[in-house]
């Protein structure tokens, strides 16, 4: 009956009908046309329009402005520091995040479940809210801006505010990635190296480390390409002085705010293209790594 | 076959530390300073008018943007979870744009679209009709960095589960909302309250894309996280922190939700809905 009404419906119009062949293999359920406009319609309108006139405002100014634009002394600096930190900030995230989800899955000690669900705080807390709290707690006679003062060391307002930010933005990326895969890690494969006469370190070394390095990487990108993007945390902690703790994001910001859209826009477009091409050569060498260890495997 | 107690405990030990120091130490100041005044001085300024219109824009701006993503995220599960079709992946990581997008660039691109020197903005000024600087393109600008939530979390759980409960149902002379409502919904109930949770959770609190839209109308077009950065550049420490608070609450709220749901539906350990 049902099938009788959707096939009555789609032959109403006939030209749909020859899309739909071509469009999609065969499913009886129905609903395919409705959910395909729908998601369309609204990906169209929130995203794709959008990100068109991004890119359209970045060329209207012709090449020799967006090259301006993008190649400004100010503008570089911020490049080399938003990147430079986002890259310093993912790989302390890798390190830590691999001992903390590690101690999380393998160990059991108090605290632990509280501490296992206080991970995606960096996601659930409010980047206004995380960047004001860790300028408090870091500022001239904060809680630990207090101790590392005397000791020369000042994080509030200096690139390395812009670091610890950067790495409480992207702790949770890691943790979460790494956790499932050392679950699903065989203990046998373990136990198979240590009965083989591997010590603990060699076993860590070429059986655990090898199987978890793929998590490890999608971890490491996904807090990196966040770390690049990362505004409300950073911007109370940086201090944000011109050419010395000023990151991309901000100066877009300011680039707008001074009714410079097309340089706004470009400098837009330089982010989003090296994003992409993060995102693309971490997926080829996750490709990789696949291939490589099933050929070896 | 572990490793000897000196290493656990030191692993074990290296793990809190970094958890507290980045972790705790935040939440907990957070909370420090904005009672730092007195009881008092922290209610004083959750009733300040500017604070109160902030808090109301922040719940309207949720109740539009997270049905809406709801409703997004089931069509698009359904579609790319019950067929085969050209352009599949092309949506999918279209779907996951907002994620590797900045969230001012997010903000950008209405302002390039409906700003006064945007594509549209001249028609628009000539209509009366406001979008930036105004509420509308708050309620965007969220929906943009928000709609992948419900998504994400349900592609992955109905394409494992597969489509033979729908075709069983289908066979029996189900209706197609008939399917949807008694056999598709019951089987996601637990990863869709996950990711409206998470939805919910980025909507009220999004900063760097409303940042951009917004332009700062004290008591209009201030969210929660916007007047928190008003009040601290104005170095009024203790309201900020007391409205940053109330956000940290909801914070907290948001991750007792998710453990309950993942307790709830056995999934434990996800790693898919940390992104």
């Amino acid at each position: 009956m049902q099938n009788e009404e959707c096939r009555m419906q789609n032959a109403k119009s006939g030209e749909w009908q020859v899309m739909r062949i071509a469009l999609k293999q065969h499913s009886v359920l129905p609903g395919f046309g409705v959910s395909l406009g729908y998601t369309m319609t609204y990906l169209s309108l929130v995203v794709l329009v959008p990100l068109a006139a991004l890119f359209a405002r970045s060329a209207s100014a012709g090449w020799g402005r967006f090259w301006a634009a993008i190649c400004d002394p100010r503008v570089v600096a911020s490049y080399r520091l938003t990147f430079g930190a986002a890259l310093l900030a993912a790989l302390i995230n890798a390190v830590f995040g691999l001992i903390i989800a590690w101690s999380l899955v393998r160990y059991r000690f108090p605290g632990r479940r509280i501490l296992d669900a206080l991970v995606d705080l960096p996601f659930a807390l409010p980047t206004a809210v995380s960047g004001i709290a860790l300028t408090a707690i870091y500022a001239q006679g904060g809680w630990l801006g207090r101790w590392l003062e005397p000791l020369g060391i000042k994080v509030a307002f200096t690139p390395l505010g812009v670091l610890v930010a950067l790495t409480f933005i992207g702790l949770p990326f890691v943790v979460r990635t790494v956790q499932p895969a050392l679950e699903d890690l065989e203990k046998e494969m373990e136990e198979a190296a240590a009965s083989l006469g591997a010590g603990r370190w060699q076993t860590l070394r070429r059986v655990i480390l090898p199987a978890l390095f793929p998590a490890l990487l999608t971890g490491f990108s996904l807090a990196l390409a966040r770390a690049i993007g990362e505004y409300g945390s950073v911007i109370f902690i940086a201090g944000n002085m011109p050419m010395k703790s000023e990151i991309t994001s901000l100066l877009i910001i300011t680039k707008l705010e001074q009714y410079d859209y097309a340089g706004a826009a470009a400098i837009a477009v330089v982010m989003l293209l090296a994003s992409f091409g993060l995102l693309f050569g971490v997926n080829a060498l996750q490709w990789w790594v696949n291939r490589r260890q099933r050929v070896g495997a | 076959m572990t490793e000897p107690a000196w290493v656990r405990w030191l692993l074990i030990g290296v793990s809190v530390a970094f958890l507290g120091l980045f972790l705790i130490v935040p939440l907990v100041a957070v909370f420090s300073e904005a009672l730092r005044g007195g009881v008092g001085a922290y209610f004083t300024s959750l009733i300040d008018p500017a604070a109160l219109s902030a808090i109301r824009l922040t719940l309207l701006v949720t109740a539009i943007a997270v049905p809406a993503n709801l409703a997004f995220g089931l069509a698009a599960a359904w579609l790319i979870a019950r067929f085969d079709f050209v352009g599949r992946s092309v949506l999918l990581t279209l779907i996951d744009l907002p994620f590797a997008v900045s969230p001012v660039i997010s903000g950008l691109i209405y302002v390039l679209l409906f700003g006064l020197q945007g594509w549209l903005g001249p028609w628009l000024s000539a209509h009366n009709v406001q979008i930036i600087f105004a509420v509308p393109g708050i309620v965007l600008a969220t929906v943009f960095v928000t709609f992948p939530y419900v998504a994400r979390e349900l592609i992955p759980l109905m394409q494992e589960q597969g489509s033979e409960d729908e075709q069983a149902a289908l066979s029996l002379g189900a209706s197609g909302w008939q399917i949807f409502r008694r056999v598709t919904l019951p089987n996601v109930k637990w990863a869709l309250l996950y990711g409206v949770i998470l939805c919910n959770a980025r909507a009220m609190g999004e900063f760097g894309a409303v940042s951009v839209v917004s332009g700062h109308i004290r008591g209009e077009t201030n969210t929660m996280p916007l007047h928190v950065e008003i009040l601290y550049n104005e170095y009024n420490f203790v309201a900020a922190f007391a409205v940053a608070s109330l956000l940290a609450l909801l914070a907290l709220a948001t991750l007792g939700a998710k453990s309950l749901v993942e307790r709830f539906s056995g999934a434990g350990q996800r790693g898919g809905g940390a992104a």
